[in-house]
């Protein structure tokens, strides 16, 4: 077989090119720098192939290295770069023991590599470690570096590596505190330290229970930080709305005179959520004042409801609109819009963190819910939020302005101030609130793409 | 305050330190512990000695000096008003700690960072005495990373620069108000000044080791820093132009990108949801066609949806920029110079040298780049081969829907 007939080129000086007399009897045989290479990292591959397919290469043509595309030579790359990280993973999952004997300390891992590497690894170790006396034992061969020279020693097994080390308990405290639970991704962390290496880590006999406590863990620091909200909100409501005033993150920036935020007390138990402000509303800067926000007041007024105990916002905080002539016609928000302001929204939750949450017309009934919605069909449900309020849906103030037929417009207006009702109902507790009521399930709607 | 022994002040200061994302080891000069009196070398290339469950690299021994902060920063676990649970080191500690992890091959090195305790100056003095403990009294060659801090004195960050390979100042957020709702005590433009200091110092230090082989190293891996992603209002679009100006201003290494945790005891400003991991990965992909695949800041802005200003989740924004400029699309991997061959979705900087090589023996067919790369789904329609041609595919309304992952395998990332 090749492998036998070249194999002393694995331990030898001579790149395996010197050997190649064999066939052509050709002593001569010239080959590329980047053959040699190659060869030199291949040669440490555990597959016993690896010489005959060497040797085909060197056989045909070794110019053709430069063929990438070349199965051959792919095959051939492909064991080079096993064993360059096979190299690589020793130099980090090497784990030394500390050992005390008469000649002062002493450190000894055990390793158990995947291919022939543990020699082309001592150099290496003897310039990080050139100070310390060291081993490293493996099943093929033992380095010894006792401070000037090193020695290879025969084959070892683990029982000859110290069995502990007290430096390992502070090693896996520090393992497990730097772990962020609320990033958990142990697909990316099997792929960089696969588990064929995890028996001589010490640390990964953590990852089993780490992994298992981190959704509590999350869950916890969500939780105390959700009941905690000490710290000064009014100071941070004004904060975000003067961040808020200088928003770009939407085109509609440009043309609106200014952002209009959410106003109201920031201990309400229900926010009012509308479509966007409107010509009105964009020129004095608060929500609600033009003629659909007279509307509302009225319909509120009807329904029992005190508009000073509202925080009232908007899905969307910038007015939309066509110029025509000297008019500014109102244009309906588009998904992206509305999606790009919802980081605003989100924020005013956060931080009134109302108990019902009011959506008046499609648009807003899209913010609070985060999925595609028509009003016909949650209007008068109950809707457990993401964030954990209860969502209740009903028509905009302004499509009761635009029915042109009278009867219409009174029957409209008497089913408004009906949901509105209804709304404050849900707050006195006359009807169950959704986080109770496991038919509310917004997860049902279609979802937004 | 009982006194805590060594073992639980580390759970507490590497619990405090985990927020910050970099754990880079690489980017330095080759050191050696060769002549048998000092510990440790550095190859360059970095070794990342363990991953924890979070898939992040652990390569340095990363801890805070202490805990406690005199500022109060809304995003910050250690910020004042924290009820968390305070804890110091003695510089002593550390380097003992630092040095027994290093002996066992747990580590790189350290990478050091503190909350201000009295004032800036007293902490950056304590800082680079850990530093100078490592270097000059146990001629430690490891890798070193020291968090500089804005407001101390221009002379013990020098110090600071003579003793670590890497320095870092923190710019903390994308936009200036997010700086100035969530950090009041921080101010951009002080960051911004400290960050320019830096730079010049470490161009005047590889400028003077040009002319004298004996001039000191400074700050050998550079400057970078880093900004927390999804804690203010900044889109996508605002953090790229942000990363693309901090790399030409301050000559940095690296910007850092870290998804917003939710963190113990975080104060009421600050939203509280799975942290958008996703989005930082797509951020990281921006970051790598700026610096590893020849796009220009304003070309990789255009990958972001132009209504709302953000990268697609679902789909890389290699990708993403490809569908927007069809007309570049398909090239011809026979003919096409490297430049047009790195914006092939798919095409890798490894797989596009391979082609290059592997082109002058022979015209590549479709099973030719299928053995150099991972998978062709995603570059089929933007090649040609000698035996492939997209013909209408890459003009194709539905390419998008085509190419981007049917499964929601994604589920466990999402934002």
């Amino acid at each position: 077989m090749a492998s036998n007939s070249l194999s002393p080129c694995r331990r030898g000086k001579g790149p395996a090119a010197e050997g190649s007399g064999k066939g052509e009897g050709d002593a001569r045989l010239k080959v590329p720098r980047a053959f040699l290479d190659l060869a030199q990292t291949v040669i440490l591959h555990s597959d016993s192939q690896r010489f005959a397919l060497l040797y085909t290469l060197l056989a045909t043509d070794p110019r053709r290295i430069e063929d990438r595309a070349d199965p051959l030579v792919r095959r051939l790359e492909l064991m080079a770069k096993a064993v360059r990280r096979d190299i690589h993973k020793m130099r980090a999952f090497v784990r030394f023991r500390e050992l005390v004997d008469e000649g002062g300390p002493r450190f000894i891992a055990w390793f158990e590599p995947e291919h022939h590497i543990v020699r082309a690894n001592a150099r290496f170790f003897v310039e990080r470690f050139a100070n310390m006396r060291w081993s490293i034992l493996t099943p093929e061969v033992s380095l010894h570096w006792d401070g000037t020279t090193l020695s290879e020693g025969p084959a070892a097994s683990r029982g000859d590596a110290p069995a502990d080390d007290p430096v390992e308990a502070v090693w896996k405290t520090y393992y497990a505190a730097i772990f962020n639970p609320a990033r958990l991704k142990t697909g990316a962390m099997l792929k960089e330290m696969p588990r064929k290496y995890w028996k001589n880590m010490p640390e990964t006999a953590l990852v089993k229970e780490l992994v298992a406590g981190a959704r509590a863990r999350e869950t916890a620091m969500v939780e105390t930080a959700r009941h905690s909200v000490g710290g000064n909100v009014q100071g941070a409501w004004e904060a975000l709305r003067d961040e808020a005033a200088a928003c770009t993150r939407c085109p509609l920036y440009a043309p609106a005179t200014q952002t209009v935020f959410g106003e109201g007390p920031l201990d309400a138990d229900m926010m009012l959520v509308g479509e966007q402000p409107g010509d009105q509303e964009d020129l004095a800067g608060r929500a609600f004042v033009g003629p659909a926000g007279q509307m509302l007041d009225r319909a509120l007024d009807a329904a029992g409801i005190d508009r000073g105990k509202l925080y009232i916002t908007n899905a969307v905080k910038h007015f939309k609109f066509e110029p025509r002539g000297k008019r500014r016609i109102h244009a309906r928000p588009d998904a992206g819009e509305i999606t790009a302001c919802r980081w605003w929204y989100a924020q005013e939750v956060a931080l009134v963190r109302p108990k019902l949450v009011v959506a008046l017309g499609a648009t807003a009934a899209r913010q609070i819910t985060g999925k595609a919605a028509t009003i016909s069909r949650l209007r008068g449900q109950k809707l457990a939020l993401p964030d954990g309020a209860t969502g209740w849906v009903t028509v905009h103030p302004s499509y009761l302005l635009r029915l042109p037929d009278a009867e219409a417009a009174a029957q409209a207006y008497r089913d408004f101030v009906a949901d509105l009702r209804g709304a404050r109902a849900l707050l006195d507790g006359a009807m169950p609130l959704a986080r109770n009521d496991p038919q509310a399930d917004v997860s049902a709607l279609t979802p937004v793409l | 305050m009982a006194q805590l022994d060594t073992r639980a002040k580390l759970a507490i200061l590497a619990d405090a330190a985990k927020y910050d994302a970099s754990c880079a080891s690489s980017g330095t000069t080759r050191r050696t512990s060769k002549d048998g009196k000092g510990l440790g070398s550095t190859t360059g290339m970095g070794i990342c000695h363990a991953y924890a469950p979070d898939g992040r690299c652990i390569s340095l021994l990363k801890i805070l000096l202490t805990n406690s902060c005199i500022f109060d920063c809304h995003y910050c676990i250690n910020r004042k008003s924290s009820n968390v649970r305070r804890a110091r080191f003695t510089p002593a500690e550390v380097v003992d700690l630092t040095l027994n992890f290093y002996r066992r091959n747990y580590i790189e090195g350290l990478f050091l960072s503190s909350g201000i305790i009295r004032s800036s100056n007293y902490t950056m003095e304590q800082l680079v005495e850990v530093a100078r403990c490592l270097r000059e009294d146990h001629d430690f060659r490891g890798y070193i990373h020291l968090k500089t801090i804005p407001d101390a004195d221009p002379a013990l960050v020098h110090q600071a620069g003579l003793h670590a390979d890497r320095v870092s100042i923190n710019v903390e957020l994308p936009t200036v108000a997010g700086l100035t709702r969530l950090a009041p005590e921080k101010s951009a433009p002080r960051i911004e000044g400290a960050m320019l200091g830096m730079r010049s110092a470490i161009e005047d230090g590889a400028d003077a080791r040009k002319r004298y082989r004996s001039a000191p190293r400074f700050a050998p891996a550079g400057q970078s820093t880093q900004m927390i992603v999804g804690a203010d209002a900044a889109t996508d679009g605002d953090i790229i132009g942000r990363a693309a100006g901090l790399y030409d201003r301050f000559g940095l290494r690296r910007v850092y990108y870290s998804a917003f945790s939710p963190i113990p005891d975080a104060s009421a400003v600050l939203p509280l949801q799975r942290p958008p991991l996703m989005r930082e990965h797509r951020l990281y992909q921006s970051d790598w066609l700026m610096r590893f695949y020849a796009y220009r800041p304003d070309e990789v802005a255009q990958a972001v949806d132009p209504a709302t200003g953000m990268l697609p989740l679902d789909i890389d924004p290699k990708l993403a920029w490809a569908l927007r400029f069809r007309d570049r699309f398909p090239v011809d991997v026979n003919r096409a110079p490297r430049e047009a061959l790195l914006r092939v979705p798919g095409l890798g900087t490894k797989a596009v040298a391979s082609i290059l090589a592997a082109r002058k023996w022979r015209r590549l067919r479709l099973e030719d780049v299928a053995r150099l790369t991972v998978s062709l789904a995603k570059i089929r329609p933007f090649l040609v081969t000698a035996d492939w041609r997209p013909v209408a595919l890459t003009d194709k309304a539905d390419l998008r829907a085509w190419l981007a992952p049917k499964t929601e395998q994604l589920e466990l990332f999402a934002a």
